[in-house]
């Protein structure tokens, strides 16, 4: 590698070479630009640099808008304008110059004023609208150049809305003769797949083509867009496994034209594109990674030159190996594979090694054994970037054992670190694990300690408030809480008789609250002294008035009974001239609530009832507050998901030091109350009118919860063993070990390199307390679940309605948790799928028979329901009849709707009857017993009844009802068994759709061979292609034996739309009321009759549309979204196609409606 | 995902930037200046990945000039490095001389490599193709 580096070394000094000799030919006479560059070079200052841009922008300004100006010169203009922009200087008077440059510039001038377009403008900027003639003409052109130079702008930057323009010329350049126009046409292509993908959902089979192009480039480039398809859904390219298998296979074995080789590698980039792809659709998938094997294996062995770029296909084929369904013998070569790197003498080996170590301990943490001498060098590398990819590594691999050493290493690197960003997520690392696997309550104080002095105000502003909220909550061990609390005041106490004037904010409130809350716990201290220091606290220089404020509450707290009365004076006193008036009104109750205790004790009982307070959760006693203040003007409230999204989309790269997005900032009213941690304000008539205020921060404070919670492996720590490892906190390389411990560590340590022997046992020492509970756990875990560490603080579980939204965030972190681990560890994944079962299993009691008034509700009862499955609600109604279903019904006056079974075509066994008469038959029933829909139903128009799933206890199907007013989604039930299920319940939800009304969720009895019907009213409030359902039912064979059956399932837009009748005038008239539309060419269905009618009636058809008039080329069409908007639908034909016209209000909606109108017609 | 490519002079002064996610102007500077200090500082000894927000530097000195390309976590360093200097290669096969001063054909060389932060095309010949016959056609 070196002597090519030396090469091109020779050659590139000249990039900065002020010679004025123009080299060889290649370039153009660009003086002026030379003559800026040079100036730069020489400035020595930034105002300098000001000063000669600004000038240089004014005659730039001149130039371009003088009419004298040549193309030629325009181009040079430009050149310069860029040199500006990039310089941080905007230039924005020649953007207009630049389309102009692309528009009439020829050849050169014509490709760098796309350029400057692609570098001036974003995606967003209304001048790129300006632009589209132009690529449509280039598209048009039989110069080649200019096709190649359109394809390449639009693939960079297009307006969204435009690309149905140039949506066909492209498409039609998948086919030209040139691999470069070809190649190209399929980048623009995947450029429109990134910001549209509605819009080119119609040509998937081309995509395919050009993964089969005779050109490798073409071939190449189509990848990109399998990649971003394949992340999204990898479950539908399954069938592309064994063609990316052959390529790969092929490219590894050279089989490609010399000139793809990289420093005779073939296509490195194009195997480590391949190695991802691969691995995407091996993850969990056993049978597709049998397909991989061989090819990985390949790969493996031919990558053996000594070259960087082997080394990053390498790190890429260990990741996939680890990635896909296990091999024993391909992991065997990966490990040794990763070997090679970390113990490599080159840092940039050395490092990536790390991060694939890092990869793969998640799945196997003994892979950490076999290189724990080499990582614990890297632990003491001087490059702290080595050092912090350790860090990372080690942190995966903590458990109870290690805990207390690991966390010491990450504070001392935080200790050196003045990186923000590294601060931040360190400081989050080691509270997730000193709360996870904290040894002792000394330790997790102390610990905690050094993370709220180090990380400061910088941190997470959800870590000290779940701290805080660990406290209140308590854990299961009430002595073990008890316990907590008086070291945590003994060791604050202790803080802040020291001098903490540079202790950081957050700390001080931390603090604060925790003397207010339990100092009273301890009897061997003086409360006079815990006031003194929190007074002194509220005095001190320097303290923020939010944390006086947090002081403050405590001391109301600590001032109950008569003998306080003369210091609340003191203190009101004080405070009464304060500028704050959130502290002069505090100092104002504490005045009033120390001269009334039974006021006192009822304001702030102790001790602070935990979860039991009942709270407004709909803050409906702010109705009129708020209906006032939006009469008055005011902004409508966005809840806060909806306000970052909004923030997300307006910027791209996150500049700001600090990457929340969202300012938390709490509220200091909330600090009187005894909830103060989890944010809740409980007294509304303590904090007055600014409670809306608290319980909103409250609300964003919780969601934050839980978010955080990046890595969790609780299923496979062995039992702490506490008499062992708190020696090694305060000198590690003095570790007192158990001599089988060490012995286990030892026996499994590799050669170590020479070393001096004192430094080497001290490493070995060090190895031995880093690494220990790794070998011995993985067999054991793997074995089954037979020793798991409790985490030491193990929350309780919050039932009450008051913690409603904690709950919410609470059980989604559970399921992403679980959800995480079992995608990342599949050789713990058998440990992992035991945990769901059980909480679902004695949740069935509570249901009660009527549960959806409206999502909210339904996502409360599933805190209780399920951990595993978010928001569910329920249903099941009995009934049995023996009519026909039908899916051919008649609705309104002009429309017979022929539903094709479109519900989960890929995830439902489609019990699809071919006569559209013939009833449904079920599998598991031996004399195949026959479902229908209940007879007032048979009647609307439906969907044909198709099997969800079945176990042998009950099969599940289901019917969509298309309402006039909603889609009713029918399930029915068998039993086909002889002997009776008992306390039979149903759970749906979904997440996206509202649910209206059901009935019949819960059963007492399904006699055998008998079925039974629940109902479910579904709306969609917002457009979505297609929603997800999921479900289960509950039921018992016997009493005590509580079987779980989950059903899942897709429905779409389609299933929610229905005719708006419409007279012509009428639809005139909404048409112009609407501003927001897309267009979009769709296929015009030929053979037989009028293309326009014909495909109008074929849409119809599929989609309960209405059409309100044909006059000659021209269609009009209305519909609506149930209890959402209309959607008009214009149509021409347009030569062989037929160009549509959308309106709607909900501005999604035309883009749903546009994709099934699309698979309408090609399914027609 | 390639976020951005700098060509940066040993004064930390920017000689080219290609950002494939949109940065403010205003803000593209302190981002430069704060990458310059990352990179331009460290020993030749150290590792060539340095860590950045909550993205990650590769970057490569070539005589003065430092190339510096900022990429996501799950983006494979060495993959990049080394795609930085299969770009240098082309640099040296096109220009014989002083590159600084045609800015416009670096970027054009660039865009023809990647696209929209993912690595379309490493072979040199097709990388250089479109360039060639724009400069065939200019001098006809």
């Amino acid at each position: 590698m070196s002597d090519v580096v030396e090469k091109t070394l020779t050659a590139l000094p000249a990039l900065l070479a002020l010679d004025s000799q123009p080299g060889a030919g290649k370039l153009s006479s660009t003086s002026r630009l030379r003559h800026l560059i040079r100036s730069i070079t020489e400035l020595t200052s930034k105002h300098e640099e000001e000063k000669l841009i600004k000038k240089e922008l004014a005659a730039i300004k001149d130039q371009v808008s003088s009419p004298n100006t040549t193309m030629r010169q325009m181009r040079e203009l430009m050149v310069r304008a860029m040199y500006c922009e990039m310089l941080g200087y905007e230039a924005d008077f020649v953007y207009i110059h630049a389309i102009k440059l692309a528009q009439q510039g020829t050849v050169l001038e014509k490709r760098v004023g796309y350029l400057a377009v692609s570098l001036f403008l974003n995606e967003n900027h209304e001048l790129l609208l300006l632009l589209v003639n132009t690529v449509l003409k280039d598209l048009q052109s039989t110069n080649l150049i200019e096709v190649c130079m359109a394809l390449t702008v639009v693939s960079q930057i297009f307006p969204k809305d435009m690309i149905p323009a140039i949506l066909p010329l492209v498409e039609e350049k998948l086919s030209h003769p040139k691999e470069i126009i070809r190649r190209k046409a399929v980048l623009a292509l995947y450029k429109f797949y990134l910001i549209a993908p509605n819009q080119v959902q119609h040509i998937h089979g081309k995509f395919r083509k050009a993964l089969c192009d005779k050109d490798p480039g073409v071939m190449m480039s189509s990848l990109h867009i399998y990649l971003q398809m394949i992340k999204e859904n990898p479950a539908s390219y399954k069938d592309l496994t064994g063609s990316f298998v052959t390529i790969l296979r092929q490219v590894v074995g050279g089989k490609l034209p010399l000139d793809f080789n990289y420093h005779s590698v073939p296509a490195p980039w194009l195997q480590i594109q391949l190695l991802r792809i691969l691995s995407l659709l091996g993850r969990e998938d056993q049978s597709m990674s049998e397909l991989m094997y061989d090819v990985l294996d390949e790969s493996l062995r031919r990558a053996e030159m000594n070259h960087n770029i082997t080394y990053a296909i390498l790190y890429e084929c260990v990741k996939a190996i680890y990635t896909i369904h296990p091999k024993a013998e391909l992991l065997e070569k990966a490990a040794r594979c990763i070997g090679n790197f970390v113990l490599s003498p080159k840092i940039n080996l050395k490092y990536l090694g790390l991060k694939a170590l890092t990869y793969v301990v998640q799945h196997d943490a003994n892979l950490a054994l076999q290189h724990q001498m080499t990582i614990i060098e890297c632990l003491d590398h001087s490059d702290l970037i080595i050092k912090r990819e350790t860090l990372e590594l080690l942190f995966r691999i903590t458990n109870a054992q290690n805990v207390t050493i690991i966390v010491e290493k990450m504070l001392g690197f935080l200790r050196l670190c003045n990186d923000d960003y590294t601060i931040i997520d360190l400081v989050g690392k080691v509270a997730e694990l000193a709360e996870k696997y904290a040894p002792d309550n000394e330790w997790f104080i102390q610990t905690m300690n050094v993370v709220f002095s180090l990380g400061g105000d910088l941190m997470q502003p959800d870590l000290p408030s779940n701290f805080l909220r660990l406290f209140a909550d308590g854990s299961e061990s009430e002595e073990q809480d008890r316990q907590l609390k008086l070291y945590a005041v003994d060791s604050y106490l202790a803080v802040l008789k020291g001098d903490c004037s540079h202790l950081p904010q957050r700390f001080l409130q931390v603090i604060s609250w925790v003397l207010g809350e339990y100092s009273c716990l301890k009897e061997d201290v003086d409360q006079q002294e815990v006031i003194r220091l929190l007074k002194k606290l509220l005095e001190q220089r320097g303290v923020s008035s939010e944390t006086r404020s947090w002081a403050l509450s405590a001391l109301t707290k600590l001032c109950k009974g008569p003998g306080y009365a003369e210091l609340a004076l003191e203190l009101a006193e004080s405070l009464s001239s304060s500028l704050d008036t959130v502290l002069r009104q505090q100092a104002h109750e504490l005045c009033l609530l120390s001269q009334d205790s039974q006021l006192h004790a009822r304001v702030l009982p102790h001790p602070a009832p935990s979860d039991n307070l009942e709270v407004d959760s709909s803050l409906s006693f702010l109705d009129g507050f708020v209906s006032d203040a939006l009469a008055a003007g005011a902004a409508p409230y966005k809840p806060p998901h909806q306000r970052q999204e909004e923030l997300s989309q307006q910027r791209a790269l996150s500049l700001e030091p600090y990457g929340l997005s969202l300012p938390v900032t709490m509220s200091s009213c909330t600090l009187t109350d005894r909830q103060s941690p989890t944010f809740l304000s409980m007294s509304s008539d303590l904090s007055g009118n600014s409670t809306e205020l608290s319980h909103r921060t409250g609300a964003n404070t919780l969601m934050l919860e839980g978010v955080k919670r990046v890595w969790g492996k609780d299923g496979y720590i062995p039992q702490k063993e506490p008499s062992l490892t708190p020696a090694a906190v305060d000198e590690p390389s003095d570790v007192v070990q158990s001599p089988d411990q060490q012995g286990a560590a030892e026996t499994s340590l590799p050669e170590p390199e020479p070393e001096p022997p004192q430094l080497d046992q001290e490493k070995q020492q060090l190895a031995s307390s880093l690494f220990v509970g790794l070998g011995s756990q993985n067999s054991m875990s793997l074995l089954g679940k037979t020793e798991v560490a409790v985490p030491r603080f193990r929350r309780k579980a919050r039932q009450h309605e008051s913690a409603s939204t904690s709950g919410t965030s609470e059980s989604s972190s559970n399921s992403s948790h679980s959800s995480r681990s079992t995608t990342d560890s599949f050789l713990y994944g058998g440990l992992l799928e035991e945990e769901p079962a059980t909480p679902i299993q004695n949740s069935y009691h509570t249901l009660k028979p009527t549960i959806a008034n409206g999502s909210h509700d339904a996502r409360q009862h599933s805190q209780m329901v399920s951990s595993t499955s978010e928001n569910e609600g329920a249903a099941t109604v009995s009934a049995k009849e023996d009519k026909q279903a039908n899916s051919s019904q008649i609705l309104g006056s002009d429309m017979v709707i022929v539903r094709p079974s479109k519900l989960a075509e890929e995830s439902i066994v489609s019990q699809r009857n071919c006569s559209k008469s013939l009833p449904v038959a079920f599998p598991h029933s031996s004399d195949s017993m026959v479902l229908q829909l209940p007879s007032e139903l048979q009647e609307l128009p439906h969907s044909d009844v198709v099997s969800l799933t079945s176990d042998p206890h009950l099969s599940v199907s289901c019917c969509r009802v298309f309402r006039e007013d909603a889609l009713l989604l029918v399930l029915l039930l068998f039993n086909p068994t002889e002997t009776a299920l008992r306390d039979v319940a149903v759970e749906l939800s979904c997440e996206e759709l509202e649910t209206a009304s059901l009935r019949g969720n819960v059963m007492e009895c399904l006699e055998g061979r008998k079925s039974s019907v629940c109902r479910y009213t579904l709306l969609m409030e917002r457009p979505h292609t297609q929603v997800a359902f999921t479900g289960s039912v509950s039921y018992q064979t016997q009493p005590g034996h509580t079987h779980i059956l989950p059903f899942s399932g897709k429905l779409s837009t389609a299933d929610f739309i229905r005719p708006l009748m419409l007279n012509t005038e009428e639809y005139g008239k909404l048409w112009l009321s609407i501003s927001n539309d897309v267009k979009q060419n769709l296929k015009l269905l030929t053979g037989g009759g009028d293309p326009l009618r014909a495909t109008l009636n074929a849409l119809k058809d599929s989609l309960q549309l209405h059409i309100v008039d044909i006059i000659g080329s021209e269609g009009i069409v209305a519909c609506h979204l149930l209890r959402g908007g209309p959607c008009l639908m214009h149509c021409r034909v347009h030569g062989a196609s037929l160009a549509v016209w959308l309106r709607s209000p909900l501005p999604s909606l035309p883009d749903c409606l546009l994709y099934h109108c699309q698979r309408a017609l090609q399914e027609h | 995902m390639i976020k951005f490519l700098l060509m940066v002079n040993k004064q930390g002064q920017t000689r080219l930037s290609k950002y494939y996610e949109h940065v403010d102007i205003g803000k593209r500077a302190v981002l430069e200046a704060d990458v310059v200090k990352g990179c331009l500082f460290r020993k030749k000894e150290e590792c060539s990945f340095v860590e950045y927000k909550d993205y990650k530097l590769v970057y490569r000195q070539y005589a003065a000039l430092f190339i510096v390309v900022g990429i996501t976590d799950n983006e494979n360093e060495l993959s990049i490095y080394e795609l930085v200097h299969n770009f240098v290669e082309v640099l040296d096969k096109y220009f014989s001389r002083v590159i600084m001063f045609n800015l416009d054909k670096v970027h054009i060389i660039l865009d023809e490599m990647i696209l929209n932060g993912h690595v379309v095309e490493t072979n040199k010949n097709r990388i250089l193709a479109p360039l060639l016959a724009l400069d065939k056609m200019a001098e006809s």
